[in-house]
């Protein structure tokens, strides 16, 4: 096996990370994914070479899940039995989303590969983020936030009976078919091995298709996350990729993240967990969108570009998905802070009151 | 539910598990190189990484746990 140079770590880098970590893990504890896709390029602009960015990163994803799945499980908001049914189905789109990247990275090269991945980001978050953005702005409209019903897509998926595919969810309190949730776990595992994050998928399709609560969802997302991120570590691993110095450090932050954004779950109305994953999932869009010319040009499929315009692009875009990240934090912590508030008032108003 | 109360959590197990945490992470940076070695050699010392991280996610989730908790922020009941 060759041996990787893996790179020197400094205390700023080590700093640099462990705060990355820690905003990644409050989202990630609040919405159930959602925090990883800035650590590949984070560690890439450090130097650290592009496959061993993405082993670290999934190395440091499953045990932080796996805290997060626990802590939210305690507040009863998992369905382990739909987290393990999906996580395993995702597991297969994990490695057939792997194996389409190896094929597109050895047909274009590394331009084709980075492409690939941001037009699929921008095509998939303008759908999702774009249908989850109009839900939240309708729920919040229409007053109705404490409460939600599944819509008439899960109705119809809740209402199909196929024999021998039956499994009863506890999550949506009825039996589904796991003919609908395997090409679902599919689906996020494909997206996960792809832009690094599954949950954009998994959880709007847990609330919109199988007629779960945001709670319930994005909860399960995590036991969805732990189980491919258990078997992506170990493909990597396999392979000698992962820097397990890097993906400590980033796992140190994160878990101080993802205990606050799971504690956060219990103190805010159900609608804000679709809010913070519209938000992220709508500015990482346009961090996308920007880049898309540059590696167009690369490809020479466009003219090519000067190395300042690449340059400025490339960076304005890392910042963007920056921004998503600490607005979703920003957006979380100030709601974690009312709810407290409105918590801590409400014996003072009884006491009024009486 | 008592949002702001510091007083009712005790320190100990954040100086306990907050100890364990920190000597972890110094036994993983004392021993990077050889960790790192074993690590790029893959195959079956792809345990290596996975025994790791479940170590830190159980010692380390502890200690973030406490914390918190030390620290009144408590989930809603």
């Amino acid at each position: 096996m060759e041996s990787l140079n893996f790179i020197h770590l400094d205390l700023t880098n080590a700093l640099y990370l462990f705060l990355v970590g820690f905003v990644g893990g409050l989202v990630s504890g609040f919405i159930g994914s959602g925090g990883a896709f800035v650590l590949t390029p984070a560690m890439m602009s450090m130097g650290v070479p592009g496959i061993v960015a993405v082993a670290s990163n999934m190395c440091h994803k499953f045990p932080k899940a796996l805290v997060g799945a626990i802590k939210r499980a305690k507040f009863g908001q998992v369905d382990v039995k739909m987290g393990l049914v999906m996580g395993i189905s995702a597991e297969a789109g994990v490695l057939l989303g792997a194996h389409y990247q190896e094929l597109i990275k050895q047909h274009f090269g590394d331009a084709g590969s980075n492409l690939y991945v941001s037009v699929s980001f921008v095509i998939i978050l303008a759908l999702v983020g774009g249908f989850v953005m109009r839900d939240t702005i309708k729920s919040y409209r229409s007053g109705v936030m404490e409460q939600e019903k599944p819509g008439r897509l899960a109705l119809w998926v809740q209402s199909i009976h196929i024999p021998g595919t039956m499994v009863y969810f506890p999550s949506i309190n009825t039996r589904i078919s796991i003919l609908f949730t395997i090409p679902l776990g599919f689906a996020t595992g494909l997206l996960a091995a792809t832009i690094a994050v599954g949950g954009f998928i998994g959880v709007p399709a847990q609330i919109y298709i199988l007629g779960m609560s945001s709670l319930m969802a994005s909860a399960t997302e995590l036991v969805i996350a732990f189980v491919m991120g258990v078997g992506g570590t170990i493909k990597f691993a396999w392979n000698g990729y992962v820097d397990v110095r890097l993906a400590m450090i980033i796992l140190g932050g994160s878990l101080f993240g993802i205990q606050l954004g799971a504690i956060g779950t219990t103190y805010v109305k159900p609608f804000m967990i679709k809010l913070v994953m519209g938000v992220i999932m709508l500015t990482v869009l346009l961090s996308r969108l920007l880049v898309i010319p540059v590696y167009l040009s690369q490809l020479e499929w466009i003219a090519p570009m000067e190395a300042a315009s690449i340059s400025l692009l490339k960076n304005a875009s890392f910042a963007i998905m920056i921004l998503a990240l600490v607005l979703g934090a920003g957006i979380i912590l100030v709601a974690m802070i009312k709810g407290r508030k409105t918590v801590a008032e409400q014996p003072v108003l009884l006491k009024k009151a009486a | 539910m008592t949002p702001h109360t510091k007083t009712s959590n005790s320190f100990v197990p954040v100086i306990g598990w907050g100890s364990a945490s920190v000597a972890l992470y110094f036994l993983l940076f004392r021993y990077e190189t050889q960790i790192l070695d074993w690590i790029s050699q893959g195959k079956w010392f792809f345990i290596i990484p996975i025994l790791i991280a479940f170590s830190f996610s159980i010692v380390h989730g502890k200690f973030t746990g406490e914390f918190w908790k030390y620290m009144g922020i408590h989930a809603k009941h």
